[in-house]
């Protein structure tokens, strides 16, 4: 490569020369385009923000009242120092998207996260041709195949009936930005069902709700007074909860975690939860696979999780591929999501 | 073969016992004799051994799911578990089958055995394509010889007795011994009435809980009989119409193992039956437990062997007296029958009463404690006088009061990922001493850390990697930790020369420099202790 490539690794984050910004920078910058609201994405402390409009509720709860985000529609050109920029849906969470930039007539797309099923709370993954992509790898393994969604929230709903049959209540754990709201959209069908939430998920469930997505009726869990009977309720906390003497309450509850982990049973297995439910907001490997094609781009950078194995993969089906460090590796377990991220009650 | 996939989730995603119970009571209830009967066999750990070595299995599913090998290697550090991986890789399958769990394992499963590769390969297909999900991967698992459930022999005896209306004991008492798994034992063991299990039966072990608390809470030390405890082979001794049988508490029959013993029980009563210890035994005292695994591993049991490592039982306990099942009976009076029946017996027995320690006041008891090593026992067992002899583990009768471990500080120096539930960590460990300037290997442990010890230490561990070997890193030899163990012995075929058993991870030792981790020397010097 003789020529300097439009997007480098700085030791702030991945940064434009041409353009001079970042996109998703770990340490403050001056100019910081976030692809979406999680923790190892939009990181506080930057002087001036810019994101999709979609998601303007949820960053500015997760980058504090002060911060200065700047939206703009999916699709919609801003230039900097003359690179064309614009944000399109990825089907990740609420606001989530790929970043395109171009500059002189080169295409970059950064995917940030993002997955390929329909998802009633953020709008569908939408894929733009590039000759450089960009992508995510959190499930960058053939294991991770997803079954159709409509199987897991089958799935839960029988879980919860079999709980609520026995006076139990159900707990499921799930990362409280986007996949908290995501299973709350997927289980409105069941119209019998109470749900209450966690603290750091009643706070989310209000920015998705001020942005126009529609979730069930919800019951923040401080606010039902002791000694109330918790048979059938059905629960939403973030991960932290577990095992904490926040969960003492509900009693002899059913738990579960909603995650792609679940897939694989000894991951199950160490959350010590009584089920593991496969809901993923990333692409699993087919899914990766047919984005990647559908870019059209001839070079792929891989970051964010099993960027060796997918490397492998593309080169030795004759694509130019390469792993992206970044400073979000080796967190095996968690869905990508440092702890500060989980707003204690 | 979907009852039994849907039973094993059930129980797997479990951690509540009456959730347990109740889900194989279901299975069994349902089921036909010969499905319930392969049940039972399995659920109480039987395992047929590996049927299709693993690499032609893992290279069919390689073919099957177009992935090349070093891809499938990645999937499988990151699984964990090879049948599992299998069944995550391979593509969807496209039928389904109602072939009952029977038909699987006796026609599928054992076929196996008899056939080319070709012919395990076309059965191995087949199942891929018509068993999906939990069914593939408990398929998978029975294939690799690997299949194991959470359930308790305690527990399948509650579920086959809630299954069937027979009272526990009853099932629990026919249940021992070899488990034929076909219809007639299954119809055998759940009829109705007391119906007199087979001759060469034995009963139920009853085991003792680590001792809570301090000894004066048991009560007055009169009230308790302490023995030592031994670490050989926990065996019941069976003298029934003439014949012996020996059990060792896996419920395997190892009669044919230990002629010597068999041929001194002869003149045991008809109808007797001993609880107690097979032990590598000369001059009266225990050989390093290392001599027995020696000759139990021989194929031929020849004099040389016999000689070189005698064995003996020492008897704990009495459970049936001519003919009569005393287990309910107080342990003082059983005591008194077992020595009146042994102690008649010749100096040379090999059949001997396992020895009390006398105590007058609970400080007695604590000195013998500090004996045992010299001993060559492993502690304590505190019996109470007026205890009946129970079924499985029970707490309040028995106590087992073992000696603590030995322990060293020792360095980390290798690091690989876990299995199963741990399979995204770093888990399992090899541990160093020092020998002058170089660092000597001598024991791998998996267990003692706390979870959150765990996370820590594998993000050291990926920072401090040197090297890699497959899935094994080298690490900056700069952790120490002290490691207890159960026991030492000499080994030629480990670099340290030492072997030690049961090692495990007492405490992360962060104040602990490296250059104060103990020595070769020190190892040594505990090996010398247990020879004298
Ligand atoms: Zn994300
Ligand atoms: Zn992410």
């Amino acid at each position: 490569m003789s020529k300097i490539d439009l997007l480098r690794i700085t030791d702030r984050g991945l940064y434009c020369d041409a353009g001079d910004f970042h996109i998703d920078p770990w340490l403050p910058v001056d100019r910081a385009l976030i692809t979406h609201a999680h923790g190892d994405h939009a990181r506080w402390g930057s002087l001036r923000y810019a994101g999709a409009r979609d998601g303007r509720h949820v960053l500015q709860t997760r980058l504090g009242e002060s911060a200065d985000i700047e939206t703009f529609d999916y699709g919609e050109h801003l230039s900097m120092n003359g690179v064309s920029v614009s944000f399109h849906p990825a089907g990740h969470i609420l606001g989530s998207a790929q970043i395109r930039v171009e500059h002189r007539g080169e295409v970059w797309v950064v995917s940030g996260d993002y997955k390929a099923e329909p998802d009633p709370t953020c709008q569908p993954f939408e894929p733009v041709s590039c000759h450089t992509f960009v992508t995510e790898s959190t499930f960058g393994l053939p294991i991770y195949r997803w079954a159709p969604q409509s199987e897991a929230f089958a799935d839960i709903a029988a879980w919860w009936r079999t709980n609520a049959e026995a006076g139990r209540a159900s707990i499921i754990f799930a990362y409280a930005l986007g996949k908290a709201q995501r299973v709350l959209a997927g289980l409105a069908h069941l119209g019998e069902a109470s749900f209450y939430t966690h603290g750091a998920v009643e706070r989310l469930n209000r920015d998705y709700r001020a942005s126009g997505i529609d979730l069930p009726a919800t019951t923040y869990v401080a606010s039902v007074p002791r000694g109330h009977d918790w048979a059938g309720a059905l629960v939403l906390a973030p991960p932290s909860a577990s095992g904490s003497t926040w969960i003492r309450r509900f009693g002899a509850a059913s738990t579960a975690f909603a995650s792609g982990w679940m897939r694989v049973r000894g991951a199950r297995r160490r959350r010590s939860v009584d089920r593991g439910f496969v809901v993923s907001d990333h692409v699993d490997w087919p899914a990766l696979m047919s984005a990647i094609e559908a870019t059209r781009a001839q070079r792929i950078l891989v970051t964010h999780g099993y960027r060796d194995p997918v490397v492998r993969f593309l080169r030795e089906r004759g694509l130019e591929s390469d792993s992206l460090a970044s400073r979000w590796e080796g967190e095996g377990d968690e869905d990508v999501m440092p702890r500060g991220e989980e707003i204690s009650e | 073969m979907k009852a039994f996939a849907r039973l094993f989730a059930a129980i797997d995603s479990t951690t509540r016992t009456n959730e347990k119970v109740d889900a194989v009571a279901r299975y069994l209830s349902a089921a036909s004799a010969e499905d319930a009967a392969w049940a039972v066999y399995f659920l109480s750990g039987g395992r047929p051994r590996r049927l299709v070595p693993v690499r032609r299995l893992a290279s069919w599913a390689m073919d099957a799911s177009g992935i090349p090998d070093w891809l499938f290697e990645e999937s499988y550090h990151a699984v964990g578990d090879l049948a599992e991986t299998i069944a995550l890789l391979l593509p969807e399958s496209t039928e389904s089958s109602d072939a009952p769990f029977h038909f699987w394992v006796e026609k599928r499963l054992f076929a196996l055995a008899g056939l080319d590769e070709e012919g395990q390969r076309r059965i191995a297909l087949d199942a891929w394509r018509d068993l999906g999900g939990t069914e593939r991967f408990v398929w998978n698992k029975l294939i690799t010889g690997s299949f194991r459930v959470g359930v308790s022999q305690a527990l399948l005896v509650r579920a086959v007795s809630r299954a069937s209306g027979v009272p526990e004991a009853t099932i629990s008492h026919r249940l021992a011994g070899e488990w034929k798994p076909d219809a007639d034992s299954y119809r055998r063991l759940v009829a109705e009435g007391s119906g007199q299990p087979d001759v060469s039966n034995p009963y139920p072990f009853f085991l003792g809980y680590p001792l809570e608390g301090e000894l004066e809470d048991l009560g007055a030390v009169g009230d308790w009989q302490a023995e030592w405890k031994w670490d050989g082979i926990r065996a019941q001794l069976i003298r029934r119409r003439g014949s012996t049988y020996l059990w060792s508490r896996g419920n395997d029959l190892i009669t044919e193992r230990f002629p010597e013993v068999v041929a001194a029980s002869e003149w045991l009563p008809e109808g007797t039956v001993i609880d107690g210890e097979l032990l590598p035994w000369r001059e009266g005292r225990p050989l390093p437990f290392a001599q027995l695994q020696r000759r139990i591993g021989r194929k031929n049991l020849s004099a040389k062997i016999r000689s070189e490592v005698p064995v003996v039982i020492l008897a704990y306990d009495l459970l049936e007296l001519d003919g009569v099942d005393v287990r309910e009976r107080p342990l003082a009076w059983r005591r008194l029958r077992l020595s009146e029946l042994i102690g008649s017996a010749n100096a040379e027995s090999r059949i001997l009463v396992s020895p009390v320690v006398g105590a007058a006041v609970w400080e007695d008891v604590r000195a013998a404690r500090e004996r045992a090593r010299a001993m060559g026992s492993e502690g304590l067992m505190l019996k109470r006088n007026d205890a009946a002899y129970g079924v499985g583990r029970r707490k309040g009768g028995w106590w087992k009061w073992k000696l603590e471990p030995w322990s060293v500080d020792a360095i980390m120096v290798y690091a690989q990922p876990g299995h199963g539930r741990r399979a995204l960590l770093h888990t399992d460990y090899t541990f160093a001493v020092r020998d002058g300037d170089a660092l000597v290997p001598f024991a791998k442990a998996y267990s003692g850390l706390t979870d959150a010890e765990i996370r820590e230490l594998d993000t050291w561990i990926r920072r401090n990697t040197i090297e890699k070997f497959g899935p094994v890193r080298a690490v900056r030899p700069e952790q120490v930790f002290e490691l207890g163990f159960e026991g030492i012995q000499a080994s030629p075929r480990h670099k340290s020369g030492i072997a030690v058993r049961f090692p495990r991870i007492l405490r992360w030792r962060k104040d602990k420099p490296v250059a104060e981790a103990d020595t070769i020397q020190a190892l040594r010097l505990l090996l010398e202790q247990t020879d004298s």
